[in-house]
């Protein structure tokens, strides 16, 4: 609730990217279709969604790379059409680095303030201190060419930092680094973005990178935008089964809509029986079937003689081991699909046999309700 | 060379020493090579070593007297006519030079950022001149540039001049325009090579951080292209230094080059100690200026930054 209060006090306070009505169409095909957003001053936003999506193409927009065939885009209150992508108050870092080759390191991030004739000091000293945000103090004099996929990473983002836009623009910034780069690099960011405290726009396919940076996601599907929300929200209640889909795994259970007001639903299953949930914000009802999901952590394996108010009960069909977790795939009667469930090893759930008949526990609140 | 490489182990295992020889890498390349090779050092090296030996000669009538001697190069670097001549070899190479690179410079730059689907037709059709023997280009810019010529007709039949100018052909500035004319194509190719491997998303980035279209052009572009530049300048200039074909049919006594004095010595004066030694003297420094021009290119990049 909190956390839902605070995104729309970001939304209408102090807007610093506000999209309105943007399509982009390439002949028939239209990359962007209609989208409408609005980026809080400081925010840590993330564009995410599938190759394709449009994500790339509202970031290289909003950089001026790109035009919109209709609709508007406006930063800082400024409008920006028709001004070019050298002149707007955004910086990018590229997704190939694009770092430049004949240039040292020092060259590269002093590159954009050299056409501000900046006194020859202050203009090192803002060198200086970039290279220190991201921890590259000391290989100021390195070739371009002479440096790691992390360390051009770096060079980018200083090189971009140095000229303190009003937004940053980060193309799949990470998706060129190996994984354990990656995670340290999406920790660094974050913590970057909260010192710096610019706006951050960060377009990623990569789902755990964006709920682990983010203020706020937006998840994008073939040029729309899906759901704008917390990484929490996203996460727990996404709208309907492509953004659950793609955030993580999720169970999915057919269900038939009972009773029906403007704050809950109430459904029967096969599986899970009659179920009250919330209603999500953009429930918008197809006839008399929905959809409920569970995501495979919220359902507990039941020891022994253990009950739960809620429970099913069904029988382990497949068991996958992934050493701190283990997979369980359970049948369950009455279900289309078997359950997918992902037990920590604590217990035992790595030893259950294949076969074995089983009892799961659940919350309620865990079972979201989405529209077909 | 990966078939080789793949199939080595098992015939090393068989074969001994004598076929760990063969499969060196060292030795394959050598044999690929050698036939060039041999074909480079008979008929580029040993001609080349010939005229070395002769510039150290003497021409005595019909014989070569073959002391040792540093005469005929005191006559090259000494005489007012054969430095002369080399100056202005010089001085219409580089302009040549520079010209050319100047105007291959938009077009290569035009079909590597803006050809789009026809790159390969824009190149093809700019290959089209080569189509016809050298000599008939110039004989063309002899139609263009003379006193009936196409130019000297338009220019009256503009009303620009009255009657047809002679300062068109048969000077140096004649044989400027049609070395430049002829060059272009050698010059287009390297350029647009090295304009293709810029990383447009560099340019985007300079763009990104303040950059309009000019700047980023000099501060990127333009550098990152200077390879092409440097081997484009240089294709052009050393050939043209000793060209002796284009002097002679559209140069007038206003264009005569060091090679048309050259061919004169091996030629009518019959002296070709005295050809080699100019030869050499050529050679030694379009090499120099080759190498100050590589020099000054590099400088101007760096200069850009």
């Amino acid at each position: 609730m909190l956390e839902r209060v605070q995104s729309e006090r970001i939304q209408t306070d102090c807007t610093i990217i506000d999209i309105r009505d943007v399509t982009r169409s390439y002949g028939a095909f239209k990359a962007l279709d209609n989208a409408s957003l609005s980026i809080g001053k400081g925010e840590f936003f993330s564009l995410l969604g599938p190759s394709g999506c449009g994500k790339t193409t509202l970031l290289r927009m909003i950089a001026g790379f790109d035009t919109p065939t209709s609709g508007s885009i406006a930063v800082d209150g400024q409008p920006m059409d028709g001004i070019p992508a050298n002149r707007r108050p955004t910086n990018m870092v590229f997704q190939s680095y694009a770092i430049f080759p004949h240039l040292n390191v020092e060259q590269n991030v002093a590159y954009g303030l050299k056409r501000l004739k900046l006194q020859s000091g202050e203009e090192k000293r803002r060198v200086e201190e970039a290279l220190e945000q991201v921890s590259l103090t000391g290989l100021g004099k390195r070739r371009a060419t002479e440096l790691s996929g992390g360390q051009r990473q770096r060079v980018a983002l200083a090189r971009a930092l140095v000229m303190r836009p009003k937004v940053l623009l980060l193309d799949e910034p990470l998706s060129a680094l190996d994984k354990k780069l990656r995670e340290q690099m999406q920790v660094e960011l974050r913590r970057l973005q909260q010192a710096v405290g610019i706006t951050f726009v960060l377009v990623t396919h990569d789902q755990y990178e964006a709920l682990a940076m983010s203020d706020r996601i937006a998840v994008m599907f073939g040029g729309r935008i899906a759901q704008v929300a917390s990484p929490k929200e996203i996460y727990q209640r996404p709208v309907n089964r492509q953004v659950a889909d793609f955030l993580g795994g999720m169970n999915f259970v057919k269900a038939e809509i009972v009773e029906e007001n403007d704050a809950s639903l109430v459904v029967d299953t096969l599986g899970f029986g009659r179920v009250r949930t919330d209603k999500p914000k953009a429930f918008v009802r197809n006839g008399g079937a929905a959809t409920l999901g569970i995501r495979p952590e919220r359902l507990r394996v039941l020891w022994d003689n253990a009950t739960a108010k809620f429970e099913v009960a069904g029988k382990v069909v497949e068991r996958h081991y992934f050493g701190e977790i283990t997979h369980l795939i359970v049948e369950i009667p009455g279900l289309e699909k078997p359950l997918s469930v992902t037990e920590t090893n604590d217990f035992g759930a790595d030893d259950i046999p294949v076969g074995a008949p089983i009892r799961l526990a659940y919350d309620p609140e865990a079972l979201v309700a989405m529209a077909d | 060379m990966t078939a080789a490489a793949e199939g080595s182990p098992p015939l090393r295992m068989a074969g001994g020493r004598r076929n760990a020889l063969l499969q060196s890498e060292a030795v394959q390349g050598v044999a690929l090579i050698s036939p060039t090779f041999l074909y480079a050092l008979i008929l580029l090296v040993l001609p080349i070593l010939v005229v070395i030996a002769h510039s150290f000669w003497t021409q005595d009538y019909l014989t070569i007297d073959h002391t040792f001697t540093l005469e005929n190069y005191r006559i090259a670097l000494t005489e007012p006519i054969y430095r002369d001549l080399l100056w202005r070899s010089l001085y219409i190479s580089l302009t040549v030079s520079l010209l050319t690179v100047l105007l291959a410079y938009p077009i290569a730059y035009f079909i590597s950022f803006h050809g789009g689907r026809h790159k390969s037709l824009w190149l093809f059709l700019i290959t089209i001149p080569f189509w016809t023997s050298y000599l008939l280009r110039v004989m063309s810019w002899k139609v263009i540039l003379g006193y009936n010529g196409v130019l000297n007709s338009g220019l009256m039949g503009l009303g620009i001049i009255d009657e047809p100018s002679t300062a068109l052909l048969y000077n140096s500035s004649a044989v400027i325009i049609t070395l430049t004319h002829a060059w272009a194509t050698f010059a287009v190719l390297p350029i647009f090579v090295s304009l293709e491997k810029v990383d447009r998303t560099l340019v985007e980035a300079a763009t990104d951080l303040g950059d309009g279209p000019l700047r980023s052009f000099l501060r990127v572009t333009l550098p990152l292209s200077a390879p092409g530049v440097i081997s484009a300048a240089l294709i052009v200039m050393i050939p043209t230094v000793g060209d002796y074909v284009t002097p002679k049919l559209v140069g007038g006594k206003d264009g005569v080059m060091i090679a048309n004095a050259i061919q004169a010595q091996f030629g009518k004066a019959s002296n070709w100690p005295l050809g080699a030694a100019l030869s050499v003297t050529t050679m030694i420094i379009v090499s120099l200026m080759a190498g100050a021009a590589v020099l000054v290119i590099r400088a101007l990049q760096r200069l850009a930054r």
